[in-house]
C-alpha cells in the first residue's frame, strides 16, 4: 500500500513536470525573437554581406513566419534535435554532453561537503541557541553567503595552489585518469563554490532544528531516557531534514548557475565557461539549447527532491 | 514514619524573562507514596505542571532555574542528579505522558519504532523480542490490532489511539511512578473516561504511584486519593480526596468546587471565582488569592499566610478560615 501510494505521487510529479518543460522550450525560443534588430545580422556579423546574412536567415529558419519557426523548433526538441552551434561545428547536444560532466561533477562534489558540514553546522547553532557557540557558527555561515566567490577563489589558488601545491591552479582532469587527479582538479573549485553554500545550509538547518527542538514529541523523546545525541540526531534531526532537503535542492540548482564564475577562474571546460564563450561569440543556438538542457536539468532536481520529500515525510505519503 | 517513594521538598522554579526572574513554582512541598495516586489541581499558570517537569528535570534548561528545594526519590536527590542517572531514571523508574498526544508522538517515526526505543535504552531489548514486546505493551493499553498498527505512523491514529501509545511507551519498563500532566484535557469526553479506567487498570496491574495533573476537579475526583490544590505556584490546600469534596478549606478550593457545571442546578448562570490568576511577573506581598478572595482580611494582604493543618491529613494556607473552622467545629 505504501509503496502504489509512493508510485502515484512519482507519476503525477512527473506528469506535472511536463507542462513546465514544454514552457522552458518555448522560453528558449522566444529568445531569438527578443534580440533587438534582426538577429540575422546581428549572428552573420555587421560587416557580412547582404548575401551571406540572407543566408543565415534561411539556415536559421528565421524568414519563415513566427508560428512555424515555432513549430519546426518544438518538432525538432521533440526528435533530440536542439540545434547546432555556429561556432563550435558541432551539435548543441554533442557540445553538452561534453562539458556536462565537469559542471556536474563539480556541482556534485560541492554538494558533497556541503551537506554533512552545513547540517552539522546549522544543528550546533541551533542546540546552543543563544549562547557563544551559536554566535560564532552563525559568524562563520554570514561569512559563508557574503564573501564574493571569485575574491576567495584567487585567495584560494594564492595559498593552495601557488603556496602549498597541494592542488593544480587551473584546468579539469577526466575521472578516466584516475580518482586523485579528478578530485585534485575540482576539490578546490567545489570547496570555493561549497561555501556559500555551506553558510546557506547551516541557516536554513538552524531555523529548521529550532522549530523541531521547541516540539513536544522532543520533550517525550527525552521523558524515555534518550541520551541527547539520540534526541538530536534520531528524533529531530528526521523531521528537520524535510526542510533541510528542500534547501539541498535549491543549492544544486544554484551551484549549476554558480558555477559560470567558479569555472572562468580555474578554466573547468564546463557549462558555465562554454555559455560565457557562446554570448561573447554570439552563437546564440548554442545560448539557447545550453538554456534548455539547463532548464530540463532543473525541472529534473525538483522532481528528485518532491521524491525524497515524500520519502522523509510519511504525513505526505498518505495524504 | 515510612518514606514516601518521591518527596518535593520547598521546591522553588524560576524562568528567564526581559526583566529577570520570575518565580513560577514557590516552596513547593508534596509526597507520593508508594502505590499512591495523589492529584495536583489547579488552573493554568498555577505552576503544577512546571512542578511536574522539574522531577525529570524536562523543563527548559536555558531560561530555568531552580534556586531551592530537594525532589527526593529513593532517597536520592534528584536536584543533583545530571545526565546519565536522569536518563536511567526518565522512562524507566519515572515515566511522563503529556496533555497533547496529536503533538507528543513523533510524526516520523512509526510507534513500533518510538515504543521500542525505550525498551532498547533501558532493557537492551532489540529486534524480534522488542518486537513482541511491542505488541504485547499495545494490546496492554487496549489498541485492537496490535500487530498492524505497530508499522503505523501516529498521524493515522485518533487522538485517543495516540494518547494510549504514550502510555504504552510510558509503562513499557514498568516505572514505579507514572506523572500523567493532563492526559484527557485534549481528548473528547468519552475517550477522557476510557483514558482514565485504562489508568486506573494499568495502576493496580503494575502496583505504580500516579501523579495526576489536571485542571478538572471532575477527573482528580474520579481518580485520585489525595489532592493537592495549587493557586499561583503555591500550594494552597492538601487533603484526601474524600475531605477535599466535603469540606473545602482554603477559599480558592471551596470557589473551584463550586464553578463545577452542575446538571441539576437551577442557577441561571455557572458560578465563576471573579478576578484572574495573577501573571507570575505581579508582585502580591501577602496571600496570593487575596485579590479575589471574598473573605479577604487587612493582615491576608500583610504577609503569605503559612500551610496549617486543619485535620487529618489535611492542611491549607488560610489561617483566617482555619479559625473559623476550628472555632465552629469546636
Amino acid at each position: 500500500m505504501e509503496e502504489v501510494a509512493l508510485i502515484r505521487i512519482v507519476a503525477v510529479k512527473f506528469l506535472q513536470a511536463v507542462p513546465v518543460i514544454l514552457i522552458i522550450s518555448i522560453l528558449a525560443f522566444l529568445l531569438l525573437s527578443l534580440l533587438p534588430g534582426d538577429p540575422a545580422l546581428i549572428i552573420a556579423g555587421e560587416q557580412a554581406s547582404p548575401a551571406a546574412v540572407e543566408q543565415v536567415r534561411r539556415q536559421l529558419g528565421l524568414d519563415r513566419s513566427f508560428l512555424e519557426q515555432l513549430g519546426i523548433w518544438l518538432f525538432n526538441l521533440a526528435q533530440g534535435n536542439f540545434g547546432s552551434s555556429l561556432v563550435l561545428n558541432q551539435s548543441v547536444l554533442s557540445a553538452v554532453a561534453e562539458r556536462l560532466p565537469v559542471t556536474l561533477s563539480l556541482a556534485a562534489l560541492s554538494i558533497s561537503f556541503t551537506i554533512p558540514v552545513g547540517v552539522l553546522l546549522g544543528s550546533v547553532a541551533a542546540y546552543f541557541r543563544r549562547t557563544w557557540i551559536d554566535s560564532a557558527v552563525m559568524t562563520v555561515a554570514l561569512l559563508g553567503v557574503s564573501i564574493p566567490a571569485f575574491w576567495i577563489a584567487i585567495l584560494g589558488v594564492i595559498l593552495f595552489s601557488v603556496q602549498l601545491g597541494w592542488v593544480p591552479s587551473s584546468g579539469f582532469t577526466p575521472i578516466s585518469q584516475g580518482v586523485g587527479p579528478w578530485f585534485a582538479s575540482l576539490a578546490l573549485p567545489a570547496l570555493i563554490l561549497s561555501l556559500f553554500q555551506i553558510g546557506f545550509l547551516a541557516r536554513m538547518t538552524r531555523s529548521a532544528m529550532l522549530d523541531v527542538l521547541g516540539q513536544d514529541y522532543i520533550r517525550t523523546a527525552r521523558a524515555k531516557g534518550l541520551s541527547e545525541w539520540r534526541t538530536v540526531g534520531k528524533h529531530a534531526l528526521r523531521n528537520a531534514l524535510i526542510l533541510i532537503i528542500t534547501a539541498t535542492g535549491i543549492l544544486l540548482s544554484a551551484a549549476i548557475g554558480g558555477s559560470v564564475i567558479i569555472e572562468q577562474v580555474f578554466a573547468l571546460p564546463g557549462i558555465g565557461r562554454m555559455v560565457v564563450q557562446a554570448i561573447l561569440a554570439r552563437d546564440y543556438p548554442l545560448v539557447q539549447g545550453t538554456m534548455l538542457i539547463l532548464g530540463f536539468t532543473f525541472v529534473m532536481i525538483n522532481l528528485i527532491v518532491d521524491i525524497l520529500y515524500t520519502l522523509a515525510d510519511p504525513r505526505v505519503r498518505h495524504d | 514514619m515510612i518514606m514516601p517513594l518521591l518527596s518535593v521538598r520547598n521546591l522553588t522554579v524560576q524562568f528567564r524573562v526581559d526583566s529577570g526572574w520570575v518565580t513560577a513554582v514557590d516552596d513547593v512541598s508534596l509526597d507520593v507514596g508508594e502505590g499512591d495516586c495523589v492529584g495536583i489541581v489547579g488552573e493554568s499558570g498555577s505552576g503544577k505542571s512546571v512542578t511536574a517537569l522539574s522531577i525529570l528535570q524536562l523543563h527548559q534548561r536555558a531560561t530555568t532555574r531552580i534556586p531551592s528545594g530537594t525532589i527526593t526519590y529513593q532517597g536520592q536527590d534528584l536536584l543533583r542528579e545530571r545526565g546519565s542517572t536522569m536518563r536511567r531514571i526518565r522512562g524507566s523508574e519515572i515515566a511522563m505522558i503529556f496533555q497533547d498526544p496529536m503533538s507528543s508522538l513523533n510524526p516520523v517515526l512509526t510507534i513500533a519504532d518510538q515504543i521500542s526505543e525505550t525498551l532498547r535504552q533501558h532493557q537492551g531489548l532489540t529486534g524480534v523480542a522488542a518486537r513482541k514486546r511491542v505488541v504485547e505493551l499495545l494490546g496492554l493499553v487496549r489498541i485492537p490490532d496490535a500487530t498492524r498498527r505497530a508499522d503505523d505512523y501516529p498521524h493515522r491514529l485518533s487522538g485517543g489511539m495516540r494518547q494510549r501509545v504514550m502510555i504504552a511507551m510510558a509503562i513499557a519498563c514498568k516505572p514505579r511512578l507514572l506523572i500523567a500532566d493532563e492526559p484527557t484535557t485534549a481528548l473528547d469526553v468519552t475517550i477522557q473516561a476510557q483514558i482514565l479506567e485504562l489508568l486506573r487498570d494499568l495502576r493496580k496491574e503494575l502496583k505504580m504511584s500516579v501523579m495526576l495533573i489536571s485542571h478538572d476537579l471532575g477527573v482528580i475526583a474520579e481518580f485520585a486519593q489525595s489532592v493537592i490544590v495549587m493557586y499561583a505556584g503555591r500550594v494552597v490546600e492538601e487533603a484526601p480526596v474524600a475531605q477535599l469534596f466535603r469540606r473545602p478549606v482554603h477559599p480558592y478550593t471551596v470557589g473551584l468546587i463550586a464553578a463545577v457545571p452542575k446538571l441539576d442546578s437551577d442557577a441561571p448562570r455557572l458560578a465563576t471565582i471573579a478576578g484572574r490568576i495573577p501573571g507570575p511577573q505581579e508582585i502580591i506581598v501577602g496571600c496570593r488569592f487575596s485579590p479575589r478572595c471574598a473573605l479577604v482580611q487587612p493582615r491576608c494582604r500583610d504577609e503569605p499566610p503559612l500551610m496549617q493543618p486543619v485535620s487529618d491529613g489535611q492542611s491549607a494556607r488560610c489561617p483566617p478560615r482555619i479559625l473559623v473552622l476550628g472555632e465552629r467545629h469546636g
